[in-house]
């Protein structure tokens, strides 16, 4: 095992050095989970200790790319928690629909499968004409993935099963061409989609927004970090925006309890007050 | 040899914790450990059982009318209590900070499991030491192992379900492979030992 006392200082040092570097943040993720990724990635790079690891990334940016892969959000599904996109179809698609043209801000897009979810349900109500999406994520290959619209075809099976579950209204075939184990989504539904480099944790507003989906990127982060990105959402909505967390967020606990009501509260969608 | 000093981890205000990983057969095998705990237990309860990952959990509706204590599912940033049950959530990692906090994620899957049980262990292992009882139950595959060994090589307690006693012996067994020296008993048994917990007294193997 790796003795516990040492990797905590060299973590600490790790993501100090990283920030000074390269100003990426990762000094208020939650350290738990932060300790697995960066053992994993000790294993997988083949480093001896997270002190050599540091020392390779502060010399070789390529090495920072490396370790990058294994610091940032997972793979995610699409129409991962189909209720929740039921919801965004039954409850909020109807108020968005008053707007003569919205922005919807995916937040910690990871490589995609939310963003090309959300394109999708929009085309179904034949919204997505009237819709921007920005999809921001700190992790360049994650947005590069997201942006090609590949995904392997062996997940197809999850996802449509998902995306009938989510009160999909077509055969979800249709939006993708199959060849060479992978799933190519149809352009036209990126046609306005935005994909960014953007940091919950060092950069600012972009943007104002209708709609917020920031699901399963919080539970990553420490309080002070979380109040950070929901002053973020807070500022970017425009009066009575949504925002939408994962399954086991909440704004309940944070500076901003005050400035959000839920709207479908098992969903986790909340409306700005 | 001149002795140096050396900055020492702070445990002390953490709870005893008995962690619980159960797979196939879990449900029955808690049934008969759970409802033994006294209601003033002086130890928080963790628990990952494998389940399906879609819908909400029923393990708080199955269990509070049959259980002395709280039972909840899991959140983010909450502290450790000792006299509460806590289950992970259905589709998410468990993991324990080291200021006594729990934490989520969904980083990939552990042996195909997730929330996987040694994500939790190796997570306790690290934050809470010789405080932490891990306990492996019945189980169709290996996770637990690999985490019930740190737990133990971090002065925690190990226990296993005797196989004989599991539905499915796969993960008892696997466990008892990894940690050898692990106490073995009856789910029954189990449970009496864990009701018998002190607060700060010494527990492990007798």
């Amino acid at each position: 095992m790796y003795p516990a006392a040492e990797l905590d200082i060299e973590l600490k040092l790790l993501v100090d050095a990283i920030y000074l570097k390269y100003n990426y943040d990762f000094r208020n993720y939650s350290p738990a989970s932060m300790k697995r990724r960066v053992l994993h990635a000790l294993t997988q790079l083949e480093v001896a200790t997270v002190s050599q690891l540091q020392d390779q990334i502060l010399h070789k940016p390529d090495r920072f790319l490396d370790l990058l892969q294994y610091l940032t959000i997972p793979v995610s599904e699409m129409f991962r928690d189909p209720s929740y996109f039921r919801a965004i179809r039954e409850q909020v698609v109807p108020i968005l629909r008053t707007w003569p043209s919205f922005k919807i801000w995916i937040a910690g897009c990871s490589t995609g499968e939310e963003v090309y979810s959300m394109a999708i349900l929009l085309k179904e109500e034949n919204l997505l004409e009237r819709a921007i999406i920005y999809a921001t994520d700190i992790n360049p290959h994650s947005l590069e993935r997201a942006e090609a619209g590949i995904f392997a075809l062996d997940s197809m099976k999850l996802f449509t099963s998902n995306y009938q579950k989510a009160g999909g209204k077509s055969s979800f075939s249709d939006y993708y061409t199959a060849g060479y184990g992978s799933a190519l989504f149809d352009k036209s539904l990126k046609r306005n989609i935005t994909f960014a480099d953007h940091s919950l944790a060092t950069d600012s507003v972009f943007s104002e927004m209708h709609f917020i989906s920031c699901r399963n990127v919080l539970i990553y982060f420490n309080r002070p970090l979380q109040n950070r990105a929901f002053g973020l959402f807070h500022n970017s909505l425009v009066h009575r925006g949504f925002m939408g967390l994962g399954s086991k967020e909440t704004v309940q606990f944070s500076d901003y309890a005050q400035n959000f009501e839920p709207f479908e509260a098992r969903e986790r969608i909340y409306r700005k007050v | 040899m001149a002795t140096i000093r050396s900055a020492q981890p702070q445990t002390h205000a953490l709870p005893l914790t008995v962690l619980i990983g159960a797979s196939a057969g879990g449900v029955e095998a808690l049934n008969r450990i759970l409802p033994q705990l006294p209601a003033d237990y002086p130890a928080a309860v963790v628990v990952v059982l494998h389940q399906p990952s879609e819908g909400p959990s029923l393990l708080v509706e199955v269990f509070s009318p049959r259980v002395r204590l709280l039972t909840k599912e899991a959140d983010e940033k909450e502290p450790l209590v000792a006299g509460v049950i806590y289950f992970a959530p259905p589709g998410y990692h468990l993991l324990i900070e080291t200021d006594g906090t729990l934490a989520l994620s969904v980083d990939d899957p552990v042996l195909f499991c997730r929330p996987a049980i040694d994500v939790l262990f190796d997570s306790a292992a690290q934050a809470l030491g010789s405080k932490a009882i891990g306990v492996v139950l019945t189980g169709a595959n290996e996770d637990g192992a690999a985490g019930l060994a740190r737990v133990q090589q971090a002065g925690g307690s190990a226990v296993v379900q005797d196989p004989a006693d599991a539905l499915v012996a796969t993960m008892p067994e696997a466990a008892l492979a990894a940690v050898p020296t692990a106490q073995i008993l009856t789910a029954t048994a189990i449970g009496q030992w864990l009701a018998t917990l002190q607060p700060g007294g010494r527990h492990g193997a007798q």
